[in-house]
């Protein structure tokens, strides 16, 4: 069995507020193998998301990562990382795609110049070898490469969407987080969108930590499926299981909330 | 099938001149009829969401008639505007959005009640307002007195229902109901939506991007793109037997646990995606009868 | 109400408030010297007999600090209010009408802003002459109000486009129920901040226009005392008592409505509260129970 490339243990996680505390991921522990696309399914509230940004060490105060966690990438240890290492570990090891492309975009700079941003910093490239590096990155995703010297406004929602995944390859990243990125963009543009990233993730052998709510997609889409709910993980199975069989209630109920195109729910 | 309660007939709606022209909607028609739901599918751009602004007569159309009971309103007088806005009710997408945080779920209800049922007085309301409130499976006591934000999404979104039922209306308006509440409570508010509509007779037009919802909840489908409704008739027929091709593309993107991206089946090319978009916005005049209670419209 | 009861700078500040307040409605039973009269000889300094000195007539600097605060209490909220009062009408006016309504207040406001203020209220002082605080609020009340108008008008159009509202309008409600009922109260914190500001504006500027010698000397108010001692020569003489008296008094009556004000703001937009209320989370941090 080969080491997973990314490990989470033990993962606990509360907001401290002045007088209560709010436990948003509870004792939570998975693995994902290399170039395998794990799927994290929950409503709001559950703690997904929360998950995501520990991974990337995006949290801010008043969030609070419980001494007991422990997460590990290629066996190195996340949490502990300090300034120096964490920003090397950025883009490089982790990358992290959000809901919103508009809020990941600078909609003041070319799109080359977001790339050319990134690349400098981590591996202090030229310009003209970051033009190239761009170029290729955005047929990765389909984006004719002449349209680099645009602004984000002028691309569509899809569109942007895959600039941003197009950025976060460009370092080659082991891992590559996806906080529902495609549930404001409309179901054909997704299923492209999601399409491609199975081709990309199958020829450069990244994983993936997908996270959304629509069950039905993840199956689709990912390989092993962990469903949470308020805080826990309840059930974790590769797709097919969670698709076929699924044991716990909480997921044959959420199940049960998917109309199916031809009538009645999904199960 | 009874008449028309509500009817759009040929309605188009451009906004802007010129070259910057924006053509929302073109040539729509449709209808709207009691006890029946038609399901507005598209996704964000197509339309959808000015054909249902037209309906509630928020804006008027640019060419075309909108007509209630076989009467047009576009140019109505202030009376006859009054009978339709109580008539014709809206259901928001944003449940928190659509209630005054200032006010109870009470004064919620109590408004619709003293605007536009004189028949109901003093005492009366506040019945009136618990009989709502348990009608969309509410428990008056627990709900009345609270403040918006101190309730659910789904319990929020059964409140706008009730609001809506209140007046006693003839049609409602849903603009995506359920896409901002969380999925485990969206088919029971779609389910409340289906038995107010069977129980009180009521015309529904229901808006959304997701088509498997759309055929839980209605009967009649439009499926509609850049302005135009490309593909409509009865929901079975046009779910199970897709023509227009952009209808097909649709379709064929809805997520399908049982068809994994690997499987030749569920490819779609950019190129081919590309094309069906471009062939389906060109405004197109022409339709056919593809079987009956079926029609596309040409391409 | 009861989180700007929790915030410690709204509690000190309603508490200095209302302790002037107090103070002001209990006069007669504070001090049995009538503030106008001649009560002791002049320029004495504080003592048992007169707890703040006398002034350079011989009135007694006590009575006439509590008495007068009643003034400039009275133009201060009467002129206060009226300013929000217009301010806030007219914002949600022109706000929720648009179209020519509100190019027709615009226009008014924008004028309203443009003349400065201070010179303004001087020269319209000057030409009535002698102003009471009555005509001094008053003049304060019509000419400061641009402000809010402004403000409330931009709060206004940012609720206007709520679903809210929308769903109000489809449902037929009149246009005043509307703005009374569905806007206002969802714009009251901007109104809320208005009013105390304006209150400061107003205590302040009428206690300026006096001290220029704009208002009637008779009248009795902090102003007026501060221009009296000042005609009086007061701090040459030494009689620091009758000068830094309306001086403490404006000051901690500003330090009041300053501080409600800061808790307003903060409780309006939670992002301006300084923050202790991180110190638990600090505590955890520091004795290793997590990290971030």
């Amino acid at each position: 069995m080969t080491q997973p490339l990314l490990s989470v243990r033990n993962l606990t996680i509360d907001y401290i507020g002045e007088e209560k505390d709010f436990r948003a991921v509870n004792d939570v522990s998975f693995d994902v193998a290399p170039g395998e696309v794990f799927g994290l399914a929950g409503e709001s509230g559950c703690g997904k998301s929360t998950i995501a940004f520990a991974i990337s060490r995006l949290h801010k105060p008043p969030a609070l990562i419980r001494k007991e966690s422990r997460i590990l990438l290629d066996g190195r240890d996340v949490l502990g990382l300090d300034r120096q290492a964490l920003s090397a570990f950025r883009w490089r090891d982790v990358a992290m795609v959000f809901q919103s492309a508009m809020n990941s975009l600078n909609p003041v700079l070319r799109i080359e110049a977001q790339f050319y941003d990134m690349l400098r910093t981590h591996k202090g490239m030229s310009r003209a070898a970051a033009r190239e590096r761009t170029a290729e990155m955005l047929t990765l995703v389909d984006i004719a490469p002449d349209r680099m010297r645009d602004y984000p406004h002028q691309f569509s929602g899809g569109m942007r969407q895959r600039i941003v995944i197009a950025i976060c390859m460009a370092l080659d990243p082991k891992l590559v987080v996806m906080d529902e990125p495609t549930t404001a963009l409309d179901v054909v543009v997704q299923r492209e969108i999601l399409q491609r990233i199975n081709e990309l993730r199958r020829r450069f052998g990244f994983s993936v930590l997908f996270i959304t709510h629509d069950l039905g997609l993840m199956v689709q889409f990912c390989d092993r499926i962990g469903i949470m709910l308020s805080g826990r993980l309840v059930e974790q199975n590769t797709a097919e299981a969670i698709y076929r069989t699924p044991r716990h209630d909480y997921t044959k109920k959420l199940w049960a909330s998917f109309p199916s195109l031809h009538g009645g729910v999904l199960l | 099938m009874t008449d028309a309660i509500l009817a759009l007939d040929q309605v188009s709606k451009t906004f802007g001149h010129g070259s910057g022209a924006v053509h929302a909607a073109r040539a729509i028609s449709f209808s709207l009829h009691a006890g029946r739901a038609l399901a507005l599918v598209g996704e964000s751009g197509s339309g959808k969401t000015t054909c249902a602004r037209m309906a509630m007569r928020e804006y008027l159309p640019t060419s075309g008639r909108i007509l209630y009971k076989g009467r047009p309103v576009e140019a109505a007088k202030s009376a006859e505007i009054a009978r339709y806005r109580r008539s014709v009710q809206m259901i928001f997408q944003d449940p928190f959005a659509s209630l005054n945080p200032a006010h109870t779920i009470a004064h919620h209800l109590r408004r619709p009640l003293k605007l536009h049922r004189p028949d109901i007085k003093g005492t009366e309301i506040d019945a009136t307002v618990r009989e709502l409130l348990q009608r969309v499976r509410l428990d008056p006591d627990l709900v009345a007195p609270k403040y918006p934000h101190e309730l659910s999404g789904g319990q929020r979104q059964r409140v706008n229902i009730a609001r809506a039922l209140a007046v006693k209306p003839e049609v409602i308006v849903a603009d995506e109901p359920t896409s901002m509440l969380d999925v485990s409570v969206r088919l029971g508010v779609l389910n409340l939506l289906n038995e107010m509509k069977q129980e009180m007779k009521l015309g529904l037009l229901y808006i959304t991007h997701d088509i498997a919802t759309a055929r839980y909840v209605a009967e009649d489908i439009a499926v509609m793109y850049a302005g135009q409704i490309v593909e409509w008739g009865s929901v079975a027929k046009v779910i199970d037997n897709p023509l227009h091709p952009y209808t097909r593309l649709l379709l064929s993107a809805v997520p399908d646990p049982d068809v994994r991206f690997e499987d030749p089946k569920a490819r779609l090319r950019p190129d081919e995606v590309e094309d069906i978009r471009r062939r389906s916005a060109v405004p197109q005049d022409e339709t056919v009868e593809v079987e009956q209670g079926h029609f596309m419209r040409m391409i | 109400m009861k989180t700007l009861l929790r915030n410690r700078k709204a509690l000190v500040g309603l508490v200095i408030i209302a302790l002037i307040v107090i103070v002001a409605i209990a006069a007669p039973l504070l001090t049995q010297y009538d503030p106008a009269a001649r009560t002791g000889r002049p320029h004495q300094p504080p003592s048992l007999d007169h707890l703040l000195g006398t002034t350079r007539i011989g009135q007694d600097v006590f009575a006439r600090l509590i008495y007068g605060a009643r003034t400039s209490l009275a133009v201060g909220f009467g002129a206060g209010l009226l300013i929000t009062l217009v301010g806030t009408a007219l914002g949600i006016i022109s706000g929720y009408r648009g179209g020519r309504t509100d190019e027709i207040i615009s226009f008014f406001t924008n004028m309203a802003l443009v003349v400065p203020n201070l010179p303004l209220l001087l020269v319209l002082a000057a030409f009535i002459g002698q102003a009471s605080p009555l005509v001094i609020a008053l003049i304060l009340g019509a000419t400061s109000w641009a402000w809010g108008a402004r403000v409330t008008r931009a709060e206004t159009l940012s609720v206007k486009q709520k679903d809210f509202v929308k769903s109000a309008e489809m449902m037929g409600e009149p246009q005043w129920r509307i703005m009374t009922f569905e806007i206002f109260p969802n714009v009251i914190s901007i109104v809320g901040i208005n009013f105390i500001g304006s209150v400061i504006f107003a205590i302040i500027t009428e206690a300026t226009l006096e001290f220029l010698g704009l208002g009637d000397p008779r009248a009795i108010s902090w102003g007026t005392m501060l221009y009296n001692a000042q005609k009086a020569s007061a701090l040459s003489v030494g009689a620091w008592w009758d000068i830094l008296t309306p001086c403490f008094a404006l000051a901690f009556l500003g330090i009041g409505m300053s501080l409600l004000n800061f808790a307003v703001d903060e409780i309006a937009n939670p992002r301006l509260r300084t923050g202790n209320h991180l110190k638990r989370w600090s505590l955890l941090v520091r004795s290793g129970e997590g990290r971030l």
